[in-house]
């Protein structure tokens, strides 16, 4: 099977396409915001309070008179930036113990899933509260707990790429040389069980980016004045009854950038995993 | 049938201690004591002062003690008194709090299963129809649409706009005033925009999943041979496949707990109301460990609760596990 990308294989599959487009649009948003952000972020303008959207500030500007476009666009860099880096913890972490549990099996498997079954008890939004209401809510500390907090979807993907590889025989022939597990797992398994791994890291980033602005949303996140999508909708929430704008943009752009990370991860199921593109 | 029940509850215990374990590590492993915090730099606030209130709280004595401690008083239910002013017991002010979260979940999930299996199966019947199609495209929204600002949105689009609907609290003004009927009425109205906000999400995911499960039975061997035998289309879908589609979501459902009971910290305060959602937001701000580490256990709970049930049930309508040797 010809597993190469090419022009051709986006247009056959809309989803990647479409999804492909999104992130890609989002990320040089993000990258570019201070070359193409109308105003500066934070620059206070008393006189342009509460302006609904116009030719000048195409999102209408904000209680303090700030461009809610300009925010928007560094607020990208935030929700992105977070959902980077969080799926990038959960991924060492779950790898790591999944690549364990799965290579070694026995009592080591059953000690490593239970454990994960544990963690799986909880609601996730609660744990993550409890433990960020205890750090100082700062973007490195909401990183650090989302990433610890969402390794176990990974933790048992990996467990069973690994469990069905172990059983092939290109991994018994490379075992039967007496090559060490950790080049076995680094050298031959990981490579092989990376189709899917890249898939829920995709899928991991839009999470990732829905719980950032949940938890921006409640104060518990990004700290104003440093703009995040869920912080500008706490505005919003304040300002319901007189300033449908300030909820309405940040949220949209929430629900486009998620959508998109979706859609290509949904993309690249269909297209690489046979297993489940009949769905 | 009673044997397997008797292992899945057995199977429980050691997934509850990893619960509590878990709990409180995580409590007191973090940074920021409420004995210290605020305090640091309070010249009024001397070293003994503070030593005394870490005496109090028996925040002095080893992490293994603290947490035997705890334990044995979690036994009977006694989760002990919060940090808070008012100094309650925890299990009296999440008792009070709790209803307003289980029924507003409850209804989510009525509400979920009421439209999502109707349309997965609607989708599944009619598979690449323009019906199936939007309702793809729609539960690529309800996957990715932040449940906070969907509630924004229909505060501003009902509330607000045409005041159709209350946008905050469970109650409203004169509730002690109303007949019984008229209170019912009050909480129905007050209730809509939260569960419907709750049960975004789940709509999305189930109804993918009863669509998908769907196809998997009618594509299966035995309803080609009712096909062959001439069994008529209707019943075919309603009677033979539908029963047999209908399986994993109990399954689903049991896994949506968490998310659920997880969502509704933000749902609550989104729509102001005085659930365990809210209290836990208030509990973490004022970083009450007693409440926060019961709300936590409590949580995990529900959640074991609610996977117990679910596989119960599932044992129940399907005979092949509880007769297999599972």
């Amino acid at each position: 099977m010809n597993k190469r990308v090419t022009i051709s294989t986006w247009f056959n599959h809309p989803l990647l396409l479409i999804g492909g487009l999104i992130v890609a649009s989002v990320a040089c948003a993000a990258l570019l915001a201070p070359w193409i952000a109308p105003y500066d972020p934070s620059m206070i303008n008393v006189r342009e309070i509460l302006l609904p959207p116009s030719w000048e500030h195409w999102c209408g500007t904000d209680t303090l008179g700030r461009d809610v476009l300009s925010r928007m666009l560094y607020g990208a860099r935030v929700s992105l930036a977070v959902g980077f880096v969080a799926v990038g913890i959960s991924l060492l972490i779950g790898i790591c113990l999944g690549a364990i549990a799965g290579h070694y099996g026995g009592r080591t498997d059953t000690l490593l899933m239970r454990a994960t079954d544990m963690v799986l008890c909880f609601p996730t939004f609660f744990l993550i509260l409890a433990v960020i209401a205890f750090l100082e809510p700062s973007i490195w500390n909401i990183m650090i707990v989302i990433g610890l907090t969402s390794w176990m979807g990974v933790t048992r993907l990996v467990r069973a790429e690994f469990l069905s590889l172990r059983q092939r025989e290109f991994i018994m022939a490379a075992q039967s040389l007496g090559i060490s597990s950790f080049q076995l797992i680094w050298r031959y398994m990981l490579p092989n069980a990376m189709g899917p791994i890249v898939i829920s890291a995709v899928l991991g980033v839009a999470g990732a980016v829905l719980v950032e602005s949940g938890l921006s949303f409640l104060g518990l996140g990004v700290q104003p004045p440093d703009p995040s999508w869920g912080n500008m909708l706490t505005e919003g929430k304040d300002n319901i009854q007189i300033a449908w704008w300030l909820s309405l943009y940040p949220g949209l752009a929430i629900l486009i950038t998620v959508l998109g990370y979706n859609l290509l991860g949904e993309g690249l199921r269909d297209r690489y995993d046979p297993k489940s593109s009949r769905r | 049938m009673k044997q397997y029940a008797f292992k899945r509850l057995l199977g429980m215990i050691p997934l509850l201690i990893g619960i509590t374990i878990i709990s409180f590590g995580m409590m007191h492993l973090a940074p920021g004591e409420p004995s210290v915090v605020g305090n640091e730099f309070n010249p009024k606030v001397s070293t003994q002062d503070i030593e005394r209130l870490r005496a109090y709280y028996g925040l002095d004595k080893p992490l293994y003690e603290q947490y035997w401690n705890w334990l044995k008083r979690l036994v009977f239910l006694d989760f002990g008194t919060s940090f808070s002013s008012d100094g309650r017991p925890v299990l009296d002010k999440v008792a009070e709090r709790l209803p307003v979260t289980l029924w507003i979940n409850i209804l989510a999930m009525l509400l979920i299963l009421a439209i999502a299996i109707p349309i997965g199966v609607a989708s599944a019947v009619r598979q690449n129809s323009w019906f199936d199609r939007g309702m793809t495209i729609f539960v690529f929204i309800g996957f990715a649409i932040p449940s906070f600002w969907l509630g924004l949105l229909l505060m501003i689009a009902l509330g607000v706009n045409i005041n159709l609907l209350p946008i905050s609290g469970i109650h409203d003004y004169g509730w002690q005033q109303m007949g019984f009927w008229e209170q019912q009425f009050d909480l129905l109205k007050h209730l809509i925009l939260p569960v419907f906000v709750s049960a975004i999400g789940g709509l999305a995911g189930m109804s993918r999943y009863m669509r998908s499960g769907m196809l998997d039975v009618i594509r299966s061997d035995y309803i080609t041979t009712a096909r062959a035998m001439g069994v008529p289309e209707q019943e075919i879908r309603y009677r033979l496949a539908l029963k047999n589609a209908l399986l994993p979501i109990i399954t689903l459902l049991g896994l949506s707990i968490p998310g659920l009971i997880g969502g509704s910290v933000i749902v609550e305060q989104l729509f102001s109301i005085p659930g365990m959602g809210l209290l836990f937001y208030e509990a973490v701000l004022s970083r009450d460990y007693p409440l926060v580490m019961g709300i936590t256990v409590i949580g995990a709970v529900l959640t074991l609760m609610g996977n117990l049930l679910a596989d119960l049930s599932y044992a129940w309508a399907d005979p092949r596990i509880h007769h297999g040797g599972r």
